[in-house]
């Protein structure tokens, strides 16, 4: 404080340039973050196991309701690919980001109330009994709601300590174990030549079963989760400074930490639901975020929605053009992620930006 | 202005506090001492609404806080707790500004006056030098400085401080004392713990000391800081020592301290 009073001694700095100072908005960051992602966008419809000679683009730009091969393609498979992948990565980062603030802690991810394995036992539930495409992904959906409500219901119980946040960190692994074991256990149970290898390419997490019917559900829902998430991007801020902190400085507690649950759960099940397992990218990516534009929610929320639906489109990318058969992503999220957070940790020398 | 009506609260079936009324003024510093498990934090926690009174009122200007929103509460009472470190490295500004909420719509949209305020705030306890900086690179000292302008920030009418002066070296817990009077003068009140007698000498109006969730005095600083009254608080010897110009100082008296800590349980 030595140092502090020193500063006092300095000519008072007039309030002008410090009050225009707060417009600092990083547009620049924002400019560049949208440029990448509508490059990224504009690149995955070119890639493609079909190749769409340049002919055929004029035809489908000047008449986009032709019924020709490469409009299909464009239209039907690449097209609803690109939305789910943009979806899926914006929802999982988004509720990631909002879970690390509200649980106070930079290692959460978006599964930590049990949302993704919730709905990994309702697709495996689903697949067993024989169900169709649709309700695969509506028991799937379901099933991570039930499990985040389950979470909440024990957290709700507990009554020692003064640490909700805690005891809610607690009961999300308990459930998450639980459903994991449970999936297994639909694994020994279903047919080896058939189901068995749905549930496990299911659970590996893709995008190639995304189609023009099974994004309509998350085509509503994830947008709306990040819209709830966006209005409370400053509470955000203040609750990551803890409970009683939050409360004390005029925020709802109780009240905030349910809208944030609720629509991180929404996003994260209608994403896995859609995709199955798609791990590490609700944890890398605001953090890789927070190195770019810094910690506050204001500004980190937006520019990851804008950063996961990118490198989800681009992982995807890698994942049907890298080799002749495709990789599943899930698969490829883990050997992206895991590396690159430990490089992160390597990296960062103090705090978390 | 802050009332204070036999207020009891309980961790499960154990009473901490039990039975504390007192009553603050506008301008006053109330320094609350108390040796540690004596239930100073949970009083604290108490009148912050961090805990359920099991029996009692806690009111400001006359009215109770208890079915108060949280906003509302926010905008009369500030909380300044012990310099800590958050998860993420935020801007100064923005831990200042963060003050705000309960005067920002429910979006938490800052307007220019919002952002003034802070600036104020900052400048007055001299470290505008920080507000760009990020407040986990800060030292304790200037972590603790910044959490006070945050305090101010709010424009409450009561600040309740948490052994504010707890992670200070010599020379800033008395720099943090004095500032801490200095507030009292612009019309605000302060509640504040110490572990320190001589830090009540320094800016108290009022002193209160409490012992197994009781208060054993409340008065005058004059009047309460006497050497049989902190020696019944502590359960040490000590000596309550004029040193001149109307100044006093407490000193224990060593070698005759038993080898032995009291229940040494922070709650």
């Amino acid at each position: 404080m030595t140092q502090v009073n020193q500063l006092s001694a300095e000519p008072p700095v007039s309030s002008q340039p410090v009050s225009r100072s707060r417009d600092r908005v990083p547009t620049i960051k924002f400019v560049l973050l949208s440029f990448f992602l509508v490059a990224v966008t504009l690149a995955s419809f070119l890639l493609g196991r079909y190749h769409i000679p340049l002919d055929a683009w004029r035809k489908f730009l000047l008449d986009p309701g032709n019924g020709g091969v490469a409009t299909l393609v464009l239209l039907r498979v690449r097209l609803p690919r690109i939305l789910g992948g943009l979806l899926i990565g914006a929802g999982l980062s988004a509720s990631g980001a909002a879970y690390q603030g509200l649980f106070r802690n930079p290692m959460v991810s978006p599964d930590l109330l049990g949302a993704s394995a919730g709905a990994g036992l309702g697709a495996s539930i689903a697949i067993l009994l024989n169900c169709g495409a649709s309700a695969i992904q509506g028991i799937s959906f379901l099933g991570g709601l039930g499990a985040v409500g389950a979470t909440c219901f024990v957290a709700g119980r507990v009554r020692r300590g003064n640490d909700p946040v805690l005891v809610m960190v607690l009961s999300g692994v308990m459930i998450a174990s639980i459903c994991s074991a449970l999936v297994s256990l639909t694994k020994t149970v279903a047919d080896p030549d058939v189901k068995l290898p749905a549930i496990t390419f299911w659970l590996m997490g893709s995008l190639a079963s995304i189609n023009n019917n099974n994004i309509v559900w998350p085509l509503f829902l994830i947008p709306l989760g990040i819209f709830v998430l966006m209005l409370m991007r400053w509470k955000l801020n203040v609750l990551s400074m803890g409970e009683e902190e939050a409360a004390s400085l005029g925020v709802d507690t109780r009240k905030a930490r349910w809208v944030v649950v609720l629509s991180a759960t929404v996003l994260t099940t209608a994403a896995v639901s859609l995709s199955g397992m798609i791990g590490w990218v609700g944890l890398v990516i605001p953090h890789l975020t927070r190195m770019f534009v810094g910690s506050n929610y204001k500004v980190l929320l937006p520019a990851s929605v804008i950063l996961g639906g990118t490198y989800m489109l681009l992982v995807d990318d890698i994942s049907r053009s890298a080799t002749a058969s495709e990789i599943p992503l899930g698969i490829l999220t883990h050997l992206i992620g895991a590396p690159f957070f430990l490089y992160l940790l390597v990296r960062t020398k103090q705090g978390w930006a | 202005m802050l009332r204070l009506d036999s207020v009891a609260c309980s961790y499960g079936a154990r009473e901490v506090v039990k039975g504390v009324s007192f009553t603050l003024h506008a301008r006053d510093v109330m320094c609350l001492l108390g040796a540690n498990g004596s239930g100073k934090t949970t009083l604290f926690r108490a009148i912050l609404r961090f805990l359920p009174l099991t029996r009692g009122e806690v009111s400001m200007d006359g009215e109770s806080i208890a079915h108060w929103p949280r906003r509302r509460l926010a905008r009369m009472i500030a909380y300044v707790p012990q310099a800590h470190t958050p998860p993420f490295a935020f801007k100064v500004r923005d831990v200042v500004l963060m003050a705000r909420t309960a005067h920002m719509n429910s979006m938490g949209v800052a307007r220019r006056h919002d952002y003034e305020i802070v600036d104020q705030a900052l400048d007055s306890l001299g470290i505008m030098g920080l507000a760009e900086k990020e407040y986990t690179q800060l030292s304790g000292g200037e972590r603790q400085m910044v959490l006070v302008a945050r305090a101010l920030a709010q424009e409450a009418k009561l600040l309740v401080m948490d052994e504010p002066a707890s992670s200070l070296d010599f020379g800033n817990q008395i720099r943090m004392l004095t500032e801490v009077k200095r507030l009292s003068e612009r019309g605000v009140s302060v509640l504040i713990t110490t572990h320190s007698p001589n830090h009540a000498f320094l800016c108290a109006s009022q002193v209160a000391v409490m012992k197994a969730g009781r208060l054993l005095a409340c008065g005058l600083p004059d009047s309460v800081l006497t050497s049989s009254c902190l020696e019944e608080a502590y359960g040490i010897p000590l000596e309550v020592i004029d040193i001149g110009d109307g100044n006093r100082t407490c000193v224990p008296l060593a070698g005759t301290v038993r080898p032995r800590l009291r229940r040494d349980a922070r709650i």
